[in-house]
């Protein structure tokens, strides 16, 4: 094993205990990082109280802790300020938050411009805003490659539209989204845009000020962080005007029988006892990326991704979904073998002790387009080396003698 | 890790591909369509019923190898049997895979699937074709699909 890959898997807890695991399903959810569940444990073993309510010592660390945490996500992000850093559930109530906080404030006739390419997270809560408010749902479509077709997005943009909610890259394919020129194209219709960067943030930090994107959500869980948490970064004047999501305690100004007044935003967003002790671990686990050599590992996932495919590529009738050229995907790899269902490709997999997903990974309008109904999903993370690479290849060689 | 060698026996390799049953009727009694939403298998199964006996089935499956296998089974099967008489096997069935009931006694093939108890993500590729018989069979009459019966709700509109 690569010793920079060796030493980095021996920080995984689960990998350092499985050494004969290949695990290559972190687009699904990345191992934790030693850093992040220490984090928790300490947390929970030493400040584990409410936030924003107590006035004893060990509320007034919890609430230390929890700022903290803020801060740090900020600073992976590049945000402006920790103000803007909304905790979550996830990416999916992040992005479900933007579609009702800031979708409610649309009108009949608006319209919100996603793309073929995404994820249900980022697909179904504007057709139940369509339901709820009249919007238009218009599609940016994808090419054969799988990447997004943006030759008309002004006029899928159209005269009103209000916000551009994308993918910063596919959980299918891996392709990455042009952000700059959707970016562009939505300031010169007025829109707003949201960049849904599961798929990104276990590739390194983020820059939501570079991308220029008004909304940014993510996963604890896709970025060696706990689950159970995620993030909504949104600009401080967006969230400054938008109404709630949830209602409840923490997110009040004050509240009287007649009247309810909402708190400034982040607190606004997060009613409710948040996810505190896996804010703070979902903190170290960026602290820790935020120390990382991130071109160093990009050249490495890159190179074996290209392995990989090449590998792949060699199966005969073997169909891959997504751009070819390593440098347009994320390190995520799916194909389709006719005749080998991609459950039991996986079923057989598992018995090598290889770790994939099959099916249509909650993307089944990306599926239709490229005309696929399942496929199966390797996906590469920084813990990942060329031995997985040749497990993977020898499996489903495998595959092929068991199931065919 | 798992034993693949032992699920995927020819038995079921050989079941599947025999694909029994595969196609459409030209009138159906009633008529079902079911998909799995973790993987986006479907089955469409029709039947065709003389008074209470199932005279004909037809289905048309995507799906994995035990999917396949398990709707290639019912096609050759089910004709003959009443609709007490499936949902008896497809309850018996489904303890199989849960535990360490024996299987229906009546339908020995079905000792193919006992391998699959130990992945219980994979019980729903067995059952599915079943569960959709089932739902025809509960539809005689209706006159109408009954299409992903365990939605409880659709969102529907034109992009």
């Amino acid at each position: 094993m690569n010793a920079a890959v060796s030493a980095l898997r021996g920080q995984f807890p689960l990998l350092a205990a499985a050494p004969g695991m290949h695990y290559l399903d972190s687009a699904a959810t990345a191992q934790i990082h030693g850093a992040a569940l220490d984090a928790v444990i300490r947390h929970e073993t030493t400040c584990r109280a409410n936030v924003m309510r107590g006035t004893y010592a060990l509320a007034e660390a919890a609430d230390r802790a929890f700022d903290a945490a803020r801060h740090s996500v900020a600073r992976f992000l590049n945000a402006g300020s920790a103000e803007e850093i909304v905790f979550t559930a996830g990416a999916t109530a992040a992005l479900n938050l933007v579609a009702q906080a800031f979708g409610n404030t649309f009108q009949a006739g608006d319209r919100v411009l996603i793309s073929v390419a995404e994820h249900h997270s980022n697909f179904v809560p504007w057709q139940m805003l369509r339901e709820r408010t009249g919007i238009e749902l218009a599609l940016i479509p994808v090419g054969a490659d799988g990447v997004l077709d943006l030759t008309c997005l002004l006029e899928l943009m159209g005269s009103r539209c209000r916000l551009v909610a994308v993918t910063q890259c596919s959980n299918v394919t891996g392709a990455w989204t042009d952000v700059a020129a959707i970016v562009a194209a939505a300031r010169q219709a007025g829109a707003r845009v949201l960049l849904d960067g599961a798929q990104a943030v276990q590739h390194g930090p983020q820059d939501v000020r570079a991308l220029g994107v008004d909304f940014y959500a993510f996963s604890g869980h896709k970025c060696f962080g706990p689950g159970g948490v995620g993030v909504l970064w949104g600009r401080a004047e967006l969230l400054a005007a938008m109404p709630p999501f949830l209602g409840g305690g923490g997110m009040i100004g004050e509240v009287t029988p007649a009247l309810t007044t909402w708190a400034a935003p982040p607190q606004r967003f997060e009613a409710g006892t948040p996810p505190i002790a896996q804010a703070v671990g979902l903190a170290a686990a960026l602290e820790w990326m935020m120390t990382l050599d991130w071109a160093a590992i990009r050249e490495r996932e890159d190179a074996l991704c290209r392995q990989l495919i090449a590998g792949l590529q060699r199966i005969p009738q073997l169909r891959l979904l997504g751009p070819v050229a390593a440098a347009a995907r994320a390190p995520i790899v799916s194909f389709d073998i006719p005749g080998l269902h991609p459950h039991d490709i996986c079923q057989v997999l598992d018995g090598h002790g290889l770790a994939l997903r099959g099916g249509h990974h909650c993307a089944q309008p990306l599926l239709a387009a490229l005309g696929a109904e399942a496929c199966t999903r390797s996906s590469i993370a920084l813990y990942n080396d060329e031995a997985d690479i040749q497990a993977l290849l020898d499996g489903l060689a495998e595959a092929r003698r068991t199931l065919l | 890790m798992n034993d693949s060698n032992a699920l995927y026996q020819d038995a079921i390799k050989q079941m599947a591909q025999a694909a029994h049953g595969h196609g459409q009727l030209d009138s159906a009694s009633g008529e079902a369509r079911l998909d799995n939403p973790l993987c986006g298998d479907r089955v469409r199964m029709q039947v065709a019923l003389e008074g209470a006996r199932i005279a004909a089935v037809a289905h048309q499956t995507k799906g994995c190898l035990l999917c396949r296998a398990a709707a290639s089974l019912l096609g050759a099967r089910a004709p003959g049997q009443d609709a007490a008489a499936i949902e008896a096997v497809a309850g018996e069935l489904d303890a199989m895979l849960k535990g360490a009931a024996p299987g229906p006694a009546a339908w020995p093939e079905l000792a193919m699937f006992i391998p699959a108890r130990a992945y219980a993500s994979r019980h729903r590729c067995v059952l599915l074709p079943f569960r959709a018989l089932q739902a025809a069979l509960g539809k005689v009459g209706a006159g109408a699909t009954a299409n992903a019966a365990e939605n409880h709700g659709e969102i529907k509109g034109a992009l």
